[in-house]
């Protein structure tokens, strides 16, 4: 399973359906990830993490663990 | 009753300048009831019953963050006559997501789409009326910042109010969710209010248990709608929130493709907010960046000659002190003729008369007899030196005390324009009035009263500052880009990328950084910030840890720079065993946080966020922090009798110290002057070394009096003591002003008590150790305290490296 987690910085995916439950998956919901929405992958932070995602039309950063929950094709 | 409007976006939507230029900096902020959010009201201007009722930035209304409960609870509960929606134009996409769930709740409704300046920039084109009529209700276009539009836009949300809701709620959802929603409403029809039957059908659908909560509904309704939900779900394979968001995207989407006209040629071109990004977020160049932002904040606030200190001293020292202070560029040398003093600075004429001064003081108190005079460093209690090193000391008998009488004495007025301090005027009253030197009434109005609300304003300045800086941050956008670099260094020990600011402004002062703990969402993290952030030794104890370097480990130069690691390691340790209680356990808050475009915050929305705080501040914390300070003074300068005392030892203090000093015994400073001084210290931190020099006694300078005092105390092992001491008053409780702070930022009292015992706690076993150990170390003594010391420990020590509780994990 390809999740945004595995995107390289610079490039984009689709989000194709998104796991876990709960607060944190409705927040993500609640930010725009929903099935079918192009996501760009933008920067990492210098440590490593979060990310820097892009994405109807504004900036969105994410953490890995969470960006695990989100499937991409 | 007057109509109230409540104010409702996303953050960063540009609400809070809309609400500045709606209702002035008449602004009313305290916490919703129960929790730390923020509620912020304010009159609409020109309007004397129109209130603004300001909700928290929140991106939807489910049901999972604090905010966005406190949101709802108070449009479902409240009922306000409208809405105004804020909305920002050039992120319409996203914003209105909360739009149309705010639509569901049947209220009036105004939509103002903000940044319009930046959008007509980038050439795109919104169609508010298509717009309008897809969300059933009135939209506008305004620039916020610009004021543009936004009286206009209260005005229909009043025109909204008065008229009240007219038409249907937008259909937002495809056709079998609108099918099982319509078969919902009618099966509650009747059971809830009628013009929100689709808010709470839809929370029905989504199964949104706190929404419907209030209700009792009969569980065999339920059930029978659950049928229709499965059913819906089933054919589009996705659980109904899921649904509910993934379509209200989609219509949004639909929406965007009928309504807004992007203009992709501006559009390719590079926006100047992602140049700057590039930068302040670069794997390499954030770094430099970021420490730049740091050392201007440090600067700002903390530094020797920032402008934090620097208005601090003045606030003190010149403005509300027993002096004065001389305007801003108005000093200059005396041109007084025949003074002594002709041609020199201010500065010099006091070094000059600074002898002939100690010469009148000391022997003024001696009675008459010959005594010894010296001149102490301020900082340190030490005697001076004379050329040759040694301590310089001169003996004053009366002809050097006549000869002393007779040096002119300074004319400040000679030097410039010199205003006397607050305390020196209120001094010159009560003489006019006849109340004598010494007398009670005097002591009660300058060092209660006077001395209780200088307290208070003292703290003003710096707090002052610090909001000023931090609005700015917040409202430019780097704030954000500040937790996006620090998040993964503070998970690793349970907090989130916010908590760093508090901790940083905490090198300044406890008071601004419990305050600036608000800026994280995270209720967890919040409190764990506010309790941890004033471990760092803020500038009133670096006065305690200068002293005690000075006069006790003058040889142990990294003192001061261990009491800062200390802090660093009490924060990172405390964070990682509270987050092992039940407490703070549970995962790590997610962090999905917006990164919002740069942008020049406008002055005037800085100048009012400041004013607001500071204003909250000196209300609300000045009503507690007054009694105590007048208490706490009135203790030190009264004896039981109501008698002002000459020696602190008859001072209701000295016996309030003497019952507490069993508590500090095991400390190694079990005697009233140790528990009087640390007491004293809960004024201001600064205080401890004050009252200690006043109540070692002694006829030396203050640094040896202090000296001879702990060495009575600890004997060998005094050095042990000290440590202790300085210890104990640097990592207990912060001083009053900022342990009410902690006590209004936790929310309740419980939590407030937890904080304070947290930090008592804390503050109380470092202590013990360093006399305990320290003392085991130099001569070889231990007690029942010892074993109470290691057995602490070790449970410390199990707390910390515990693996995470096994019903804390599966809970979480």
């Amino acid at each position: 399973m390809k999740t945004l987690k595995d995107v390289p910085v610079g490039s984009s995916a689709v989000v194709a359906k998104l796991h876990g439950e709960g607060p944190v998956k409705r927040r993500i919901m609640d930010m725009g990830i929903v099935k079918g929405v192009e996501i760009t992958v933008r920067k990492v932070a210098p440590a490593g993490d979060p990310l820097e995602l892009a994405l109807r039309g504004y900036e969105l950063s994410l953490r890995k663990d969470e960006a695990a929950l989100v499937e991409v094709v | 009753m007057g109509i109230k409007i409540a104010l409702a976006g996303n953050p960063n939507s540009g609400k809070t300048t809309l609400f500045n230029d709606l209702t002035g900096s008449n602004q009313y902020v305290g916490n919703w009831p129960g929790v730390t959010v923020e509620k912020k009201d304010g009159l609409l201007k020109g309007h004397k019953d129109v209130t603004i009722q300001d909700l928290p930035g929140i991106y939807s209304l489910s049901p999972y963050s604090l905010e966005e409960r406190v949101s709802r609870k108070y449009l479902v509960e409240e009922r306000p006559d409208a809405i105004l929606d804020i909305v920002d134009g050039t992120n319409i996409e996203r914003n209105l997501y909360l739009t149309t769930q705010l639509a569901e709740l049947g209220l009036p409704m105004v939509v103002a789409v903000n940044m319009m300046d930046l959008v007509d920039k980038a050439g795109d084109r919104i169609d508010f009326a298509k717009l309008g009529k897809a969300l059933n209700c009135k939209v506008v276009g305004i620039s916020a910042t610009k004021g543009q539009g936004c009286a206009d836009a209260a005005q229909s949300a009043l025109e909204y109010a008065a008229g009240g809701r007219t038409g249907e709620v937008p259909h937002v959802f495809t056709g079998e969710v609108e099918h099982a929603i319509a078969h919902i409403e009618e099966s509650i029809q009747g059971k809830v209010p009628q013009e929100s039957i689709r808010w709470y059908a839809i929370k029905i659908f989504e199964r949104d248990k706190d929404a419907i909560a209030g209700l009792e509904l009969d569980p065999e309704l339920l059930a029978h709608v659950e049928e229709h939900i499965k059913d819906c779900e089933k054919e589009l394979e996705d659980d109904a929130e899921s649904i509910i968001t993934a379509q209200r995207y989609a219509f949004i989407q639909k929406l965007m493709a009928r309504c807004v006209t992007k203009n992709e040629a501006l559009r390719r071109k590079v926006r100047m907010s992602d140049k700057i990004d590039r930068v302040l977020t670069h794997r390499i160049l954030s770094i430099p960046a970021f420490v730049a932002a740091l050392m201007a904040m440090y600067w700002l606030a903390v530094s020797d000659n920032g402008p934090g200190t620097v208005l601090t001293d003045w606030a003190n020292d010149g403005l509300l002190g027993d002096s004065g202070w001389f305007l801003p560029w108005s000093g200059h040398d005396s041109e007084k003729e025949g003074s002594a003093y002709a041609g020199m600075s201010w500065e010099d004429a006091s070094d000059a008369y600074a002898k002939p001064a100690a010469s009148i003081e000391a022997y003024e108190a001696g009675g008459g007899e010959p005594v010894e005079a010296w001149l102490e460093d301020e900082e340190t209690g030490e005697i001076l030196e004379d050329e040759d090193g040694n301590p310089e000391k001169w003996t004053v008998d009366a002809a050097a005390y006549a000869a002393a009488k007779a040096v002119e004495e300074p004319d400040p007025h000679d030097f410039g324009i010199w205003i006397p301090g607050a305390k020196a005027v209120l001094g010159g009253w009560l003489d006019r009035w006849g109340v004598e030197e010494g007398s009670m009434a005097r002591a009660l109005v300058i060092e209660g009263i006077a001395g209780g609300v200088f307290t208070v304003l003292g703290f003003v300045p710096v707090i002052a500052i610090v909001f000023l800086f931090l609005s700015f941050l917040e409202d430019c956008g780097y704030m954000a880009r500040v937790a996006f670099i620090m998040d993964r260094l503070f998970r690793s020990f349970g907090l989130s990328g916010k908590s760093f600011i508090p901790m940083l402004v905490g090198k300044g002062c406890g008071v601004p950084a419990v305050l600036a703990a608000r800026s994280i969402e995270n209720q967890r993290d919040q409190r764990m910030t506010v309790i941890l952030a004033t471990f760092i030794p803020c500038g009133a104890k670096t006065v305690i840890i200068a002293m005690f370097s000075a006069v006790f480990f003058r040889e142990w130069w990294w003192v001061a720079a261990l009491m800062d690691l200390f802090g660093i390691a009490i924060i990172i340790l405390g964070g990682i065993a509270l987050k092992k209680t039940r407490a703070f356990a549970g995962e790590a808050a997610p962090f999905i946080m917006e990164l919002p475009a740069y942008h020049m915050p406008t002055f005037r929305n800085i100048v009012i966020h400041t004013w607001t705080r500071v204003k909250a501040y000196a209300i609300k914390a000045g009503v507690v922090i007054f009694p105590c300070c007048v208490v706490l003074t009135l203790m030190m300068t009264f004896g039981w009798r109501f008698q002002v005392v000459d020696d602190i030892a008859d001072s209701i203090l000295a016996t309030v110290g003497g019952w507490l000093a069993w508590l500090t015994a095991p400390l190694g400073f079990g005697t009233w002057q140790g528990a009087a001084a640390s007491l004293s210290a809960e004024i201001a931190k600064e205080q401890a070394t004050a009252t200690l020099a006043m109540v070692a006694g002694g006829d030396g300078s203050a640094a040896a009096n202090i000296l001879a005092m702990f060495k009575d105390w600890g004997g060998a092992d005094y050095k042990a003591v000290a440590f202790s001491f300085m210890l104990f008053n640097l990592f207990i409780p912060p001083c009053i002003v900022a342990v009410v702070n902690t006590f209004k930022e936790m929310g309740t009292r419980a939590w407030g008590w937890f904080a304070v015992g947290f930090q008592m706690f804390v503050g109380y076993l470092l202590a013990l150790n360093a006399y305990q150990f320290g003392r085991l170390a130099t001569s070889g003594a231990w007690g029942v305290w010892t074993a109470v010391a290691v057995a602490a420990d070790l449970w410390v020590l199990w707390m910390i490296f515990r693996p995470m509780p096994k019903a804390l994990k599966e809970a979480a």
